[in-house]
């Protein structure tokens, strides 16, 4: 048993550390919000530059093969910057999806993405769907060699900037063994495609996608046709485990920055930090951090490890649990801070709004909750 | 990172489970399933079980007796343990006063009494907390005062957990009125079959009576029995109370505890299901499964961290704040799964429920956990 970080690793958490520190202080973090995109084109290249982009690739195709664990290490980082880039969506979950596919189409994407020159995200939630990536309700039906997909998906990270989409739609009814759910990966400027594009509360940005008689080659299935559901399936849980990462980043930064205000701020004629509420309060926040940081690091090494049961009871734990930590650590940021911290003017705002994002993504605690007890295999 | 237990620790972990399969018998499996309490001589009898394998100091030196295994090592045989319901927790002797003998003991102290601990010649119970001296332990009064060749002690000690079966009590007393509370606070070694003690057991919420208090006038006791240098006893405690934090924790009890739940609510029938399968029970036998998950790698980094030297006082407040407030709610949620047979005085879950309440109170209340974690790690 050992939490020491590799010299690979540490390696990598110097490095994206110290890109947060030169690129992201709150006048640049602001400036990347406001722009069109809502994030950086420039630091995209840079991740390029840097390899970042292929950290999850395999190493004989050209990449780094780092896991689950590495991604952690980046995105805690980048949590604690709340660096807007969609390394999420385009690496972590669209790109590893497409190396578990065969094929000429899945090759060139990800050599592209890799490249920076592409940028992909998972188009798979529906608005009467909840949460559950299975329920499908976007057709493509069989036209010679080609799909023609109807239907709508919503919450696409991004999706005003996304040239590929990858997106979940039902070719068959379920059956015993499969889902009847087929990944296509699909232009995101092809004809019958329209977006509604806007910003998300966090001062990204998302789009509701409507697909309307879009003609997709058959070269364009990622995986098996009808069973692309596992596919999806796993690239939810490594993007959950990845934003859990990113929250334990944001959430340090609110303890740092809360116990810093309590420490500064007088009333009564000394410090606020010296009256027990307060500092009981900031010691559950603590607990919540440590908590919150061992269970996704128990999700990230579950994801690696590689068993699908025990990757989806562990990734669902770790949802359940950062999101309620989150919870805790960003209301009491909030309530510690005073009226200040329901404000505009201090850094917490923009990350407990980050966090309030996070708690949805991929799936809220509830649907987290639900998947945990199936994993369990109670109900 | 890696996670995964070595081949040498998971060789050493068989050859605990191998040991438990003998040592520990059916009939004291289901005492501790159920969560009786054991006879003293039962407990004397497991600890002579566990001596004879060397096993009894599991992090003592082994110029001492001790199995000086590592920490991983302690962590594997504290989850063996409690997967296979063996009597819970070390002899306060070992844990408690074991490591404070051999930092700061005499070699005279060290010779006599620690063999007398691993042997169980001696059963140790621990002298702190006064009727006015609870949290604000430094305030205590009990009093030594030199007399000839020894101290002369009066005063009254509280909450001493195993006192009654007690032949030896390592206990704070107050030598002299110093700058601090603190200072003029020595640590002695008091024989409890000496003249003037009297012994109390008190009953508590669960139908026990295991805690005790116990007064102490005009009991004489050598001067070779002082720990230390007169008035530092508060240095070597404090150090002591980080050693008995570690251990009440028991994260891996609590796991154990989450089993046994899912059997009495898998043997709750509602219905065609059982009450494992109802929404509200499942969430909530969820939720707190998670929180064990979280405790148990929070807690396995504190063993990574010990193992690679740093010592355990940093993370012992946390970890005694989250693993007893586990173990209070798996508690609650056992007592709610039995369903209407928790009513009866006999239930065990009840008796459990009402047991688990110490956990936050006692080696230092969870309040006090809070404000040494608020001082020494946020620097509040």
């Amino acid at each position: 048993v050992d939490f020491s970080l590799t010299p690979e690793q540490a390696l990598i958490r110097a490095s994206v550390e110290r890109f947060v520190a030169d690129s992201y202080a709150a006048p640049q973090r602001e400036a990347i919000a406001a722009s069109d995109d809502g994030f950086s084109r420039e630091h995209w290249a840079t991740f390029a530059d840097l390899g970042w982009l292929r950290l999850l690739a395999a190493e004989d195709d050209d990449g780094f093969g780092g896991g689950a664990l590495e991604t952690m290490i980046v995105m805690e980082a980048f949590g604690a910057g709340l660096v807007a880039e969609p390394f999420v969506p385009s690496v972590v979950m669209a790109s590893t999806m497409l190396a578990g596919a065969p094929g000429a189409t899945a090759a060139q994407l990800r050599a592209e993405a890799a490249a920076g020159t592409r940028l992909l995200a998972i188009a798979y939630a529906e608005a009467e769907a909840g949460y559950d990536p299975a329920a499908v309700s976007t057709r493509a039906r069989r036209q010679g060699d080609a799909f023609v997909v109807d239907g709508q998906k919503i919450a696409v990270p991004f999706g005003a900037s996304i040239d590929t989409l990858l997106v979940s739609a039902r070719t068959a009814e379920p059956d015993a063994t499969r889902a009847g759910v087929t990944m296509l990966a699909i232009d995101a400027r092809a004809a019958g495609i329209e977006r509604r594009d806007y910003v998300t509360y966090d001062a990204r940005r998302a789009s509701d996608v409507t697909l309307d008689g879009v003609v997709v080659p058959i070269t364009s299935v990622i995986g098996a046709v009808d069973d692309g559901l596992p596919l999806l399936d796993a690239a939810l849980d490594r993007g959950t485990a990845a934003v859990c990462a990113e929250a334990v980043g944001a959430m340090g930064v609110l303890l740092r920055d809360t116990v810093g205000y309590l420490q500064s701020r007088s009333q009564f004629g000394r410090p606020i930090g010296t009256f027990q509420a307060l500092q009981h309060r900031a010691v559950d926040m603590l607990v919540q951090l440590e908590l919150a940081r061992a269970i996704t690091t128990h999700a990230a090494a579950a994801v690696d490890a590689g068993a699908d049961d025990e990757r989806r009871r562990a990734v669902a734990a770790a949802k359940v649990h950062v999101a309620d930590s989150a919870r805790t650590i960003g209301e009491s940021a909030m309530q510690l801070h005073g009226a200040i911290g329901i404000t505009e003017e201090l850094a917490i705002g923009a990350y407990v709004k980050r966090l309030a994002v996070i708690e949805r993504e991929y799936g809220d605690p509830a649907f987290a909750l639900g998947r945990y007890v199936h994993a369990a295999g109670r109900g | 990172m890696d996670f995964r237990l070595t081949t040498a620790d998971e060789a050493f972990r068989d050859e605990v489970v191998t040991f438990l399969d003998e040592a520990v018998t059916p009939e004291m499996r289901a005492k501790n399933y159920r969560g009786d309490h054991l006879r003293h001589d039962e407990r004397v009898a497991w600890f002579a079980q566990l001596n004879a394998r060397g096993w009894m100091a599991p992090g003592w030196p082994k110029a001492f007796g001790g199995a000086a295994w590592t920490p991983i090592q302690r962590m594997i045989f504290d989850e063996a343990c409690s997967k296979a319901w063996a009597p819970a927790g070390i002899s306060p002797g070992v844990v408690m006063l074991g490591p404070i003998l051999i930092a700061y003991g005499s070699a005279a102290q060290q010779a006599h009494y620690l063999p007398r601990i691993l042997s169980g010649e001696d059963w140790w119970c621990q002298g702190y907390s006064e009727p006015g001296s609870g949290s604000d332990l430094a305030s205590l009064q009990t009093r030594a005062e030199r007399e000839g060749a020894g101290y002369v002690v009066n005063g009254q000690k509280i909450w001493i957990t195993q006192a009654h079966v007690s032949t030896m009590m390592f206990a704070l007393v107050r030598t002299s009125t110093g700058q601090t509370k603190q200072a003029g606070i020595s640590f002695l070694l008091i024989d409890m079959t000496s003249p003037g003690i009297t012994v109390r057991p008190i009953r508590t919420l669960n139908n026990e009576a295991e805690i005790c208090e116990v007064f102490l006038d005009n009991v004489r006791v050598p001067v070779e029995n002082l720990v230390g240098t007169e008035g530092d006893g508060w240095t070597y405690a404090t150090q002591l109370l980080e050693h008995e934090r570690s251990a009440v924790g028991n994260i891996n009890r609590a796991r154990a505890s989450l089993d046994r739940v899912r059997d009495i609510a898998g043997a709750q029938r509602r219905g065609s299901a059982t009450l494992l399968a109802d929404p509200v029970f499942a969430e909530r036998l969820a939720r707190l499964e998670i929180r064990l998950e979280a405790a148990r790698f929070m807690q396995l980094r504190a063993v990574s961290d010990a193992e690679a030297g740093q010592r355990p006082g940093r993370e012992s407040s946390l970890l005694k704040i989250v693993g007893s407030e586990l173990s209070q709610e798996i508690a609650h949620l056992a007592m709610t799964a039995a369903g209407y047979a928790a009513i009866e005085q006999s239930s065990n879950e009840t008796r459990n429920y009402f047991d688990s309440r110490k956990l936050s109170i006692f080696s230092g209340s969870n309040e006090i956990q809070r404000n040494i974690v608020a001082k020494r790690i946020l620097g509040l």
